[in-house]
C-alpha cells in the first residue's frame, strides 16, 4: 500500500444563508489520497465536489473534521505555519482566464511563487535560479520560452490552462487538486490537456485529486474515483470497479446518462427523473432515495453510511448493486 | 414580506440613532467648546446662560445631555434658538419642509419623464443623429451650473422679458403654498423645477441609454426578439423594465439627497425658504439647535426616502424579493 | 425519415462582418445543408466554428452593424436572406422558434415564466389572457413540468435549471413552429437532466411533428439525438451526412480526429488520448486552403491552395481533397464498442 499523502476525516462545510438557513456543501466526507495516485471526484453541480477540493487544500476553511498531510495534522495550522505546506499542495482551476492577472506577463506570474517562497534549502532564490526554473516550467507544460514575455490574452484557452499548470508546478508540489481543469476547453484541446496531466504525473511522480463532472475524462485519468451526491461521497473505489460495475444506484444512473459518441439502435434514455434536490433541504434518510430507481421504504428513514463492500470499494447504499 | 419591512424599520432606527449621536458628538461634546455660550448666542446675559445650561442639562453627564436633546427634538419639540431671538426651531423646519418637498418632487417628475424618454429614444436610435443630438443636449445639461441656469431664468423671466407674452405669467420670486392656490403654487415653482431638473435629465438620460445598450446584449433580449416581438415591445417591456432597477436606485439616492437639503442653490436663486437654505443659515450663524434640527430632520427624510426606494426595488426585482438567496 | 420537400434549405450561406474601415472578415463561408420534415439535424463544432451564428443568421437576428449575409436560406420555399425585419417578425416564434443555452439568462428576470410564454402566444394569435394562460399551463405540463399551474407563476430564478429549460422549450413550442432551433440546449445542465431534455427533444418530432436544428459542441449529444449531422470547422463545412454513417466511418480527417480525442467511457482505456495539435484558427487567421490543414495529419501541398471542394464520400458529403485523390481515410483508430 502506497503512502497516504493526504487524509480527510469527517470533513464538513456549512454555509450560512439568509433567514437562518444552512447549506451543507460537504457532509461528513472521509477519504485518503495515496501518493502517486489520481483520485477522480465526480458528481453533478451542487454536489460539493469543488468545495471539497478547496477544503482539502484549506483554501476554504472546513466547518468540522480533520486533515492530515504527509502524516502531519494540518487542521488547525495558522496561515503562517501552513505556508511551507502550501508549497507542496497546489490547485488548478477551471477558468483559465480568470485565474491569470491580465496585466502581468507570464514570466512574472510564474516567477511570483518562486520569489515569495524559499527553495528546498530554505534560501531565497536568486535571479538566475528563478530564470532557470521558468525555462524548465514552460518546457514541462509544452510552451515555447517566448511565452514568458507575453500576456495572458495572447494565448488560447488550452495554452492558458498550460500556464496555470506551470504556475501550480513552480514550487514542485507533491499534490495538485485540479478543479474542472478541462471542462471549459474544446474537445480537441481537452485531450491535449488530459494527456499533459498524465505525462506530468509520470515524469514528476505527482499525485492528483482530479475534480470533474465529465465521467469519461475522469475515467481516462483516474486510478480511483469518488462519486459525490448532495455533499456526500456515495461510492469510492478503483476506477474500473466503480465505472464498469457501479455499486451505487446513483453511479449507475450517472453512467447511463452520459451520451456516448456512438450511434446505437437503442437511443440514450433518461435514467433519472427530475433535478438534484436543493442542498439546503436535502431529503431525509438516504439523500438519493427521492430519485433512486431501486429505493425501498427503509431508504427514506435510515441514512446509509459509507462502508466497505467485499471487493474493497466503499458504498453508501443499503442495497448495493455490486461488490 | 412583513419581516422584510420590520427589518428595514429596525435598520432605519439604527441609522438615525447613529447619525444623531455623531452630530451631537461633533457640535456638543467636542472638548474645548462650550455649547452653552453657543446656544445662548453672543453677548448673552448671565441669566440666559444659566437658563440654557439648566434647560439642556449641560451641567449633567453627556448621555443625559443627549437624551435631553433628543427629547426636545422629537417629543416636546420645543428646542429653541436663542441666536434667532428665541424662535422654536422644529416648527421652522416643518415650515421649510413642504417648500423643499414641492420643489424636489416637481423637479423629480420632470427629470424622470424627460430622461426616460430621451434615454430610451437615444438607445433605440443608437448611432443616429437623434442619438448624438440628445446625448449632446444631456452633456450640456450636466455642464451648466444650476445657480447660473437659475440666474439666467430669473433674468429672462423676471426682468428683461418679463413684459413679453412669454413670461408675463411668471410671479415674483418666492413660494406659494399649494393649499392656498394650486395654480399659484405651480406658477411659482415651475421654473425652479426645470432648473433643478436639467442637470439630472442630462445625467439620467445618459445613464439610462448606456444601461439599455448594455442590456440589449443580454440573452433575454435575444430571446425576446426570437419570440417575434416588435422592436418597441422588446425595448420597453424587456429592456427598459430591466434597466429601471438601476435607474430607481440612482433616483432614490438623488431624491433623498435633494429632499434632505441638497437643493440649496436652487432654493437660494428662486428665493424659496426650504430646508437647504435653513441648514445653510444655521451653519453660517453656528446656530446649534437649528443645526441639530435640520440635520436630524434631513436624516429622517433621507432614510425614509431610501426605505421607500428599497420597497420599489422589491416590487421591481423579484430576485431581491427572495432575499438574494 | 426525411420528407420529400425540406423545411429548411440553406445554400452557400456566408456571413462577413466589417473589420476596420474597408475589410470584411468572413465568419461563415459557403455553408449548405437542409432540414427535412420531422428531421433532427445536428450542427457540431468547437467554439469559433460559427455554429451559433449559423442559427442567428437563419433567424435574421444578426445585429452586428455592417454584417453582410449572402447565399440563400429557404424556409418552406420562402427566401429569408434579405427579408425585412418587419416581414421576418411573424415568422419568428411562430414558424421558427429558438431555444438557447442558458435558460437562466435567456428568460427576462423580472417576469414570471407564465407571463413570458403568454406574451409569445399573444404576440402571434388573437387570444384572451385567460386562453393564453390555459395554453401555457398545458404546454408546461406536456413538457414534464410538475405542478404547471404553480410553475407558471414563478420567476426564472426560482426554478431549477432543468425546469427552466423545459419552460424554455414550452415557450418555443407555444405557437406550433415547424422548425425549432436549439442552440446548446443542454450545455448548462447536468448529465442526468441533459438525458431528460434530449429525450424531450426527440419526442417533439412524434408529438408535434417539429423539425429540429440542434446546435452543440458535444459529439455524444449528436450521436444520441440527431438523424443527420453537419460538422463545422472555422466557419466552413467539414462534413455532412447521416449521423450513423458519419460516426461509423467519418469521411473528413477533422471529424475522425475529433471523435478519437473523446475519452471512451467503456472498453479499453487508451494510455494516451489521440489529440489534435494546436487550436482552431481565429476568423482573421484562417489559411487560404483547407482551414483544418495546419492541424491535419494528412496535410499535403494540395490542401493549401483553395478551400477544398465538397465531394461525395460514402453516404456523406466531405470538404476534403483526399477522396478526389482516390485516398480515403483509414478506419477509425478506435472502433465503436
Amino acid at each position: 500500500m502506497a503512502e497516504t499523502l493526504l487524509s480527510a476525516r469527517s470533513l464538513r462545510k456549512d454555509y450560512r444563508l439568509p433567514r437562518g438557513q444552512r447549506l451543507r456543501a460537504v457532509d461528513d466526507v472521509s477519504l485518503d489520497v495515496h501518493a502517486g495516485e489520481v483520485l477522480g471526484v465526480v458528481g453533478e453541480s451542487g454536489c460539493g465536489k469543488s468545495t471539497l477540493g478547496r477544503c482539502l487544500l484549506r483554501l476554504t476553511e472546513a466547518s468540522a473534521g480533520s486533515l492530515t498531510f504527509e502524516g502531519h495534522d494540518i487542521t488547525g495550522l495558522s496561515e503562517r505555519a501552513l505556508r511551507p505546506v502550501r508549497q507542496r499542495m497546489q490547485m488548478v482551476f477551471q477558468d483559465s482566464y480568470a485565474s491569470l492577472n491580465p496585466r502581468r506577463r507570464i514570466g512574472d506570474l510564474l516567477a511570483e511563487p518562486l520569489r515569495v517562497h524559499p527553495d528546498a534549502h530554505g534560501r531565497r532564490r536568486d535571479m538566475r535560479a528563478i530564470e532557470a526554473r521558468l525555462a524548465e516550467l514552460v518546457d514541462l507544460v509544452g510552451l515555447t520560452p517566448d511565452a514568458l514575455a507575453r500576456y495572458p490574452h495572447e494565448f488560447s484557452g488550452g495554452q492558458r490552462q498550460r500556464i496555470n499548470i506551470a504556475r501550480a508546478l513552480a514550487l514542485s508540489p507533491r499534490l495538485i487538486v485540479a478543479d474542472e481543469p478541462v471542462s471549459a476547453l474544446d474537445v480537441s484541446i481537452q485531450a491535449q490537456i488530459v494527456n499533459l496531466f498524465a505525462d506530468l504525473q509520470a515524469r514528476l511522480g505527482l499525485t492528483y485529486v482530479f475534480i470533474a463532472h465529465d465521467l469519461a475524462v475522469v475515467r481516462q485519468i483516474s486510478t480511483r474515483v469518488a462519486v459525490m451526491y448532495l455533499g456526500a461521497v456515495v461510492e469510492l473505489g478503483a476506477t474500473d470497479d466503480v465505472l464498469h460495475a457501479p455499486a451505487h444506484p446513483y453511479t449507475s444512473a450517472l453512467i447511463a446518462a452520459v451520451p456516448e459518441p456512438v450511434v446505437r439502435a437503442d437511443k440514450l434514455m433518461p435514467s433519472l427523473r427530475g433535478d438534484v434536490p436543493s442542498p439546503v433541504n436535502p431529503p431525509p434518510g438516504c439523500r438519493f432515495h427521492t430519485r433512486c430507481p431501486v429505493a425501498r421504504p427503509v431508504c427514506g428513514q435510515d441514512a446509509p453510511t459509507l462502508r466497505a463492500v467485499p471487493d474493497g470499494r466503499q458504498v453508501a447504499c443499503h442495497f448495493p448493486l455490486a461488490g | 414580506m412583513l419581516m422584510t419591512i420590520l427589518r428595514r424599520l429596525g435598520q432605519t432606527l439604527f441609522v438615525l440613532t447613529g447619525i444623531s449621536v455623531l452630530v451631537f458628538g461633533v457640535f456638543f461634546a467636542t472638548p474645548g467648546a462650550d455649547p452653552t455660550a453657543r446656544i445662548a448666542g453672543r453677548n448673552a446675559s448671565p441669566q440666559t446662560m444659566a437658563q440654557v445650561r439648566h434647560e439642556y442639562g449641560f451641567d449633567r453627564p453627556l448621555p443625559v445631555q443627549y437624551a435631553t436633546m433628543m427629547k426636545k427634538l422629537f417629543v416636546t419639540r420645543d428646542l429653541t434658538s436663542y441666536v434667532d431671538r428665541g424662535e422654536k426651531v422644529v416648527p421652522e423646519v416643518f415650515k421649510a419642509a413642504p417648500v423643499t418637498l414641492s420643489l424636489v418632487t416637481g423637479a423629480a417628475i420632470i427629470w424622470v419623464v424627460v430622461s426616460i424618454t430621451m434615454g430610451t429614444l437615444a438607445a433605440a436610435l443608437r448611432g443616429s443623429w437623434v442619438d448624438r443630438g440628445l446625448m449632446m443636449l444631456g452633456l450640456i445639461g450636466i455642464s451648466m451650473p444650476v445657480f447660473w441656469v437659475g440666474q439666467v431664468a430669473n433674468l429672462l423671466s423676471q426682468s428683461r422679458y418679463h413684459d413679453t407674452i412669454v413670461f408675463r405669467w411668471v410671479p415674483a420670486l418666492g413660494y406659494v403654498p399649494f393649499t392656498e392656490s394650486p395654480w399659484g403654487w405651480f406658477k411659482a415653482l415651475v421654473l425652479a423645477w426645470i432648473t433643478l431638473a436639467i442637470l439630472f435629465i442630462g445625467l439620467y438620460s445618459r445613464v439610462l441609454r448606456a444601461d439599455l445598450i448594455a442590456v440589449s446584449g443580454e440573452d433575454f433580449m435575444r430571446t425576446a426578439r426570437a419570440k417575434g416581438l416588435s422592436p418597441t415591445r422588446v425595448l420597453l417591456r424587456h429592456g427598459l423594465r430591466t434597466s429601471l432597477v438601476t435607474f430607481v436606485s440612482l433616483f432614490g439616492m438623488d431624491f433623498a439627497q435633494l429632499v434632505g437639503g441638497g437643493a440649496l442653490l436652487t432654493e437660494v436663486v428662486f428665493g424659496l425658504q426650504g430646508v437647504g437654505r435653513l441648514t445653510y443659515q444655521a451653519l453660517t450663524n453656528l446656530d446649534l439647535p437649528l443645526i441639530m434640527a435640520t440635520v436630524m430632520y434631513s436624516a429622517v427624510f433621507v432614510v425614509i426616502a431610501n426605505a421607500l426606494v428599497d420597497m420599489v426595488y422589491i416590487v421591481l426585482d423579484p430576485r431581491v424579493r427572495d432575499g438574494r438567496a | 425519415m426525411t420528407g420529400v420537400e425540406p423545411i429548411l434549405s440553406v445554400e452557400g450561406l456566408s456571413l462577413a462582418v466589417p473589420r476596420g474601415r474597408t475589410a470584411m472578415l468572413p465568419i461563415l463561408e459557403n455553408v449548405s445543408f437542409s432540414v427535412g420534415q420531422g428531421e433532427i439535424l445536428g450542427i457540431v463544432g468547437e467554439s469559433g466554428s460559427g455554429k451559433s451564428l449559423t442559427a442567428l443568421t437563419i433567424m435574421g437576428l444578426i445585429d452586428i452593424p455592417g454584417a453582410r449575409v449572402t447565399g440563400s436560406v429557404r424556409f418552406r420555399g420562402r427566401e429569408l436572406v434579405g427579408l425585412s425585419q418587419r416581414a421576418f417578425r411573424p415568422l419568428r416564434g411562430r414558424e421558427i422558434a429558438m431555444i438557447f443555452q442558458d435558460p437562466m439568462t435567456a428568460f427576462t428576470p423580472v417576469y414570471t415564466i407564465g407571463w413570458q410564454i403568454d406574451e409569445q402566444i399573444r404576440a402571434h394569435s388573437r387570444v384572451s389572457r385567460a386562453e393564453a394562460r390555459a395554453r401555457t399551463v398545458r404546454l408546461l405540463g406536456d413538457m414534464g413540468v410538475p405542478d404547471p399551474e404553480r410553475a407558471a407563476g414563478r420567476y426564472p430564478h426560482q426554478l431549477s435549471g432543468g425546469l427552466r429549460q423545459r419552460a424554455m422549450i414550452a415557450m418555443a413550442l407555444s405557437c406550433n413552429p415547424s422548425l425549432l432551433i436549439a442552440d446548446e440546449p443542454t450545455t448548462a445542465l447536468d448529465v442526468t437532466v441533459q438525458a431528460q431534455i434530449l429525450e424531450l427533444l426527440r419526442s417533439l418530432r412524434r408529438d408535434y411533428g417539429s423539425s429540429v436544428l440542434l446546435i452543440t459542441h458535444d459529439m455524444g449529444v449528436v450521436a444520441q439525438t440527431c438523424d443527420s449531422t453537419l460538422v463545422l470547422y472555422a466557419g466552413n463545412l467539414a462534413e455532412r451526412g447521416p449521423t450513423e454513417a458519419l460516426f461509423a466511418r467519418p469521411g473528413h480527417p477533422y471529424t475522425a480526429a475529433l471523435l478519437d480525442s473523446i475519452p471512451p467511457l467503456h472498453g479499453v482505456r487508451p494510455s494516451r488520448l489521440p489529440s489534435i495539435g494546436g487550436a482552431p484558427p481565429s476568423p482573421a487567421s484562417r489559411p487560404p486552403g483547407c482551414p483544418f490543414a495546419p492541424r491535419c495529419v494528412h496535410d499535403h501541398p494540395a490542401c493549401h491552395d483553395s478551400r477544398p471542394p465538397v465531394v461525395r464520400e460514402g453516404r456523406q458529403d466531405v470538404a476534403c481533397v483526399l477522396p478526389g485523390e482516390g485516398r480515403s481515410l483509414p478506419l477509425r483508430l478506435r472502433e465503436a464498442v
